[in-house]
């Protein structure tokens, strides 16, 4: 009795529209959401970027630059040498910058703060930067990523 | 059966009353009334936001003449649109400072249904649609600040984008879709062009349509009182009593709306360039001062939980429970009126006090 009332003819012909309107709605909304999201960017293959030179800079500054296609921040610390971090900021992604004043690298968007070795050490921020390597080449600086 | 009256100039009116029954609409128009009462004023409100909404369309179109959607050509295209184009800086203001005064016209028009406790059976839906109206708003002042491409803008964005990057599960692929890429580029700017003069306007069109549909369904929300007095009962005809007055008012706005821009022009600042570090003093629109501001003071740990997803936690948490405030108030209990209304104030308050933390700081 019971597989009569589950297999009746109206019951069988609703799941069958049903299903397909599900499939037709899925077949027409995969392709829209797979539209919509950009294929991968293929990371540019940075090894090494020559990000300063000695003369550039003067100890206990700073400078954004470009590090494939991401911001990066190179610190040269108030005793000469040099430090490198992604510039991106570990709250909310804003670029951070050198604050001279402070000794410190800084975040404008939400005043969060960070030490030379890029932790995380006041306001907002939950983590440290993430590192880059300096090397030096004569009066050049060279950053690459952490190997 | 019907033929046109001897009258020439009423040819045309007969000649459309003989194919649509235009009689009805009008029986209809005639019938409609508005309550009067002290919170009368506050009924404007809507009609006000939708005006500025037709400003924003007649503006919006103008600047798409001009506006060239890409990294490379927008900033100097805005740029063109407010120094060479003739009234070029009068239609950039006046669509900038329509947009804001659209989006306080919307919240002063949601407070004042919530405080008229307007929103309880039968208008949950209305009340449901309206704070959706007000999202796509929201979209739409996003989407549009970063047009410009200037350097304000592109942070603003990339904060912006990043909090929705918080919300568990959705959040990456949201604002990766947003971004148009991991980080917030020239593939972004189409993106948000696309939303801006695509999509929200087709959402918001087909919101304000259903909107106003529930209102014309159930008529204006009358004051409660009126139930246990009938006797107390007063409205005014819709057309032409409210109608000409919601008009004057129209007319008010538009002037003001003129003012500002005449006077406190659109600023353009200097132009985005996503490889230096972020401006000190950097601020979203101020409707967004609130979020931005309380997410300044979360401690970067809670818990197992970073701050901002606490944050963005407790205002998805409030957003949610204002939407359901008609559920939560269905004025069965009067303890719980009175914690609703008051949970109102408090929310104004708190939005008042950190706007102006934002703007000060």
């Amino acid at each position: 009795m019971w597989m009569k009332g589950l297999f009746n003819r109206r019951r069988v012909l609703n799941w069958f529209l049903g299903g397909s309107t599900f499939a037709w709605m899925g077949s027409v909304m995969y392709p829209v959401l797979r539209f919509l999201m950009p294929p991968p960017e293929q990371e540019a293959s940075v090894s090494a970027v020559k990000a300063a030179t000695l003369t550039e800079m003067a100890p206990n500054s700073g400078k954004v630059f470009k590090f494939g296609r991401k911001p990066a921040l190179i610190v040269r610390q108030p005793d000469g040498t040099f430090r490198a971090f992604l510039a991106k900021c570990t709250h909310l992604d804003c670029t951070v910058q050198y604050r001279e004043d402070k000794e410190r690298i800084w975040c404008a968007c939400h005043d969060g703060f960070y030490d030379l070795n890029g932790t995380n050490v006041s306001g907002p921020p939950p983590r440290p930067l993430d590192a880059l390597e300096v090397h030096m080449q004569g009066d050049d600086v060279y950053v690459t990523r952490k190997s | 059966m019907s033929t046109s009256p001897a009258n020439p100039k009423r040819a045309l009116l007969a000649w459309v009353k003989d194919r649509y029954p235009v009689s009805k609409f009008v029986e209809w128009g005639k019938h409609k009334t508005v309550p009067i009462g002290p919170g009368a004023f506050w009924y404007y409100f809507g009609g006000i936001t939708l005006f500025l909404f037709l400003i924003q369309v007649g503006t919006g179109i103008l600047l798409m003449f001009y506006y060239k959607g890409s990294a490379d050509t927008a900033f100097a295209s805005v740029r063109f649109i407010s120094a060479k184009v003739p009234f070029g800086w009068l239609v950039r203001s006046v669509h900038a400072w329509a947009a804001n005064l659209m989006i306080l016209a919307a919240c002063v028009h949601m407070f004042s249904v919530f405080f008229m406790r307007a929103y309880r059976k039968p208008r949950e839906l209305t009340w449901v649609s309206g704070i959706a109206l007000l999202g796509i708003l929201f979209g739409f002042g996003f989407s549009g600040y970063l047009l410009p491409w200037n350097e304000l803008a592109f942070f603003a964005t990339k904060v912006g984008t990043d909090i929705i990057g918080v919300i568990p599960y959705v959040g990456d692929p949201i604002m990766y879709v947003l971004r148009g890429g991991e980080d917030v580029s020239g593939s972004t700017l189409p993106r948000f062009f696309a939303l801006h003069v695509a999509l929200f306007p087709a959402l918001l069109t087909m919101l304000i349509a259903g909107h106003l549909f529930f209102i014309q369904m159930q008529g204006i929300h009358e004051p409660d009182a009126w139930k246990a007095h009938p006797e107390q009962r007063k409205t005014m005809p819709f057309f032409p009593h409210f109608f000409m007055r919601e008009l004057l008012l129209w007319l008010i706005t538009l002037n003001i709306v003129a003012v500002l821009a005449v006077f406190f022009p659109a600023e353009l600042g200097i132009e985005a360039d996503p490889f230096s570090p972020a401006p000190a003093g950097i601020k979203p629109e101020w409707y967004f001062l609130a979020t931005f501001e309380f997410l300044k003071y979360m401690p970067a740990h809670v818990g197992p939980m970073e701050g901002e997803e606490l944050g963005l936690l407790i205002i998805s948490a409030g957003f949610l429970l204002w939407c359901f405030v008609p559920w939560i108030d269905r004025g069965r209990s009067r303890l719980m009126t009175n914690i609703v209304m008051v949970a109102g104030v408090a929310i104004i308050v708190f939005l008042a006090i950190m706007t102006y933390l934002g703007h000060t700081s």
